[in-house]
C-alpha cells in the first residue's frame, strides 16, 4: 500500500478507535443513569431517591391488582422475583397491563409505595398466534414464561 | 477479482454495469415487496397479545435494520474516500444519507405509532428510541454538511469524518437493549438464535427485509448514477451518452 494511504488509514482507524474508547468510557460511567428504570430490589435497597420521580420496572404479581369500584384508582405490586414494591395509580392503564406483565411505572415513593403518575407496558420479544397460546395453557405452560426468561426480572 | 473493483471503481463502468442491473434489482424489489407485505397482512396469524397491531412491525423491523446498514455503508464508503480518494466511494456515502435519514424516521414514526397503543406513550427517553433519534440527527448533520461545501472534496471530507465520528452510535443501538434497562424490548430474529416467532410470522418479516434491501440498492443506485452525471457532465463519456440521446 502506499505510504500516504496507510498513513490516512491508520488515522482512520485511529479517529474511530479513541472515539469508541472515549464514548465507551463516557457510558460505563453513566451506566446508572440510563437505565430506563428501576427494579423493585433497587428500590427496596434505597438506591432509588426518596419524593423525586423516578421510574420503576417489573412484574405485575399475580393476583395483586386491586381496583377501586367507583374511581379509576388501583393498586397492584410489582416483583423482580426476589423484592416486590406496592403501586398506586389512578388513570387508565395501557391495554397490555395484566397481571404477570411486565411493565413501566414512573412516579414519586412515598415511604415504601410508590404513587405512580404514568404506567407503561413493556412488551417482551416473543410473538404467538391465539391459537398457540391456547394450546400453551392448555398443556399447562404459561406463554409469557415460555421461550426466554425475560432477562431484566 | 482486483481488476473488477478497480473497473467498478471507475465511473464510466460504474454507470453501465448499474444499468444493467438496476431493472433486476428493481423488479426483486417490487416482487418482494408485493409478496412480503399480501402475507404479512393477510396471512401471517395475529399475535396473542397485540392482536393486529403487532403487524407494524413488517415495516418498522425492515426500516430499522435499513437505517443501521446504511449507516455503517455510509461510513465504509466515507473511510474508502478518505484514504484512496475514490470518486465513487465519495458519490455512494453523499447518496446513503438521505435515504438512510428517511429509514430512521420511518422506524422511529413507525416505533410510535406501535408504541401508543401498546406501551401506552408515543415516545419514552429510554436507550434505544433515544441512540435512533441521535442516528437520525447524525444523518441529518451528514446531509447538512453536503450541501455545507461549495468545493466537493471538502464536502466530501467533512462529512466522512462526521459518519465516521458516528459509527459509535450503531453497537449502542444494536445492544442498547441487553446493557440497559429498556421499555423496547430485544430482538425477535438474531442470526444466532431460533427466532422468537412462529415461522409463518417471520418468513414474512425475512422477505420485507430482503424486499427493503433491494429497494434501498435501486433507490441508492438511481441516486449515484444522476450524482455521477452531474459530477462527470465534461468528461467524454456522458458527452457521448448524451449524444446517443
Amino acid at each position: 500500500m502506499h505510504p500516504i494511504r496507510r498513513q490516512r488509514l491508520f488515522i482512520v482507524l485511529f479517529v474511530v478507535g479513541g472515539i469508541s474508547l472515549a464514548v465507551g468510557l463516557g457510558l460505563f460511567a453513566l451506566q446508572e443513569n440510563i437505565n430506563l428504570f428501576y427494579s423493585p430490589t433497587q428500590i427496596v435497597e434505597g438506591e432509588a431517591p426518596d419524593g423525586q420521580l423516578i421510574r420503576a420496572g417489573g412484574m405485575v404479581v399475580d393476583g395483586s391488582v386491586k381496583r377501586d369500584t367507583d374511581s379509576l384508582k388501583v393498586e397492584f405490586q410489582i416483583t423482580d422475583y426476589a423484592e416486590t414494591v406496592t403501586v398506586e395509580y389512578e388513570g387508565i392503564l395501557p391495554d397490555l397491563f395484566r397481571e404477570g406483565q411486565g411493565i413501566v411505572t414512573q412516579g414519586r415513593m412515598a415511604g415504601d409505595r410508590l404513587v405512580a403518575v404514568e404506567v407503561l407496558a413493556k412488551h417482551d420479544e416473543n410473538y404467538m398466534s391465539p391459537e398457540v397460546a391456547e394450546a400453551l395453557e392448555k398443556a399447562g405452560v404459561d406463554p409469557q414464561q415460555h421461550g426466554k426468561p425475560a432477562a431484566d426480572y | 477479482m482486483w481488476r473488477w473493483f478497480h473497473k467498478l471503481g471507475s465511473p464510466k463502468w460504474f454507470y453501465a454495469i448499474s444499468g444493467r442491473w438496476l431493472p433486476w434489482v428493481a423488479v426483486a424489489s417490487i416482487l418482494l415487496l408485493v409478496v412480503g407485505t399480501v402475507w404479512a397482512l393477510l396471512f401471517a396469524p395475529a399475535d396473542y397479545q397485540q392482536g393486529n397491531s403487532y403487524r407494524i412491525i413488517y415495516i418498522h423491523v425492515p426500516a430499522a435494520f435499513l437505517a443501521q446498514s446504511v449507516y455503517v455503508m455510509m461510513a465504509v464508503a466515507g473511510a474508502i474516500g478518505l484514504i484512496w480518494k475514490m470518486k465513487l466511494a465519495d458519490v455512494m456515502a453523499k447518496c446513503c444519507a438521505p435515504i438512510g435519514a428517511s429509514f430512521t424516521f420511518l422506524a422511529l414514526v413507525t416505533g410510535a405509532v406501535w408504541g401508543k397503543p401498546t406501551w401506552g406513550a408515543w415516545w419514552v427517553w429510554d436507550a434505544r428510541l433515544t441512540s435512533m433519534l441521535v442516528l437520525l440527527f447524525l444523518y441529518l448533520g451528514v446531509v447538512a454538511l453536503q450541501s455545507a461545501f461549495t468545493d466537493r472534496n471538502q464536502a466530501a471530507r467533512a462529512s466522512a469524518l462526521l459518519s465516521l465520528v458516528g459509527l459509535v452510535n450503531i453497537p449502542i443501538i444494536k445492544y442498547s437493549v441487553e446493557w440497559w434497562n429498556t421499555l423496547h424490548q430485544p430482538a425477535s430474529l438474531t442470526l444466532t438464535e431460533k427466532p422468537a416467532m412462529p415461522a409463518d410470522m417471520w418468513v414474512p418479516l425475512l422477505i420485507m427485509v430482503a424486499g427493503f434491501y433491494c429497494f434501498f440498492t435501486v433507490v441508492l443506485l438511481m441516486r449515484a448514477r444522476v450524482e455521477l452525471l452531474d459530477r462527470e457532465r465534461r468528461t467524454g463519456w456522458v458527452k457521448d451518452i448524451i449524444k446517443a440521446k
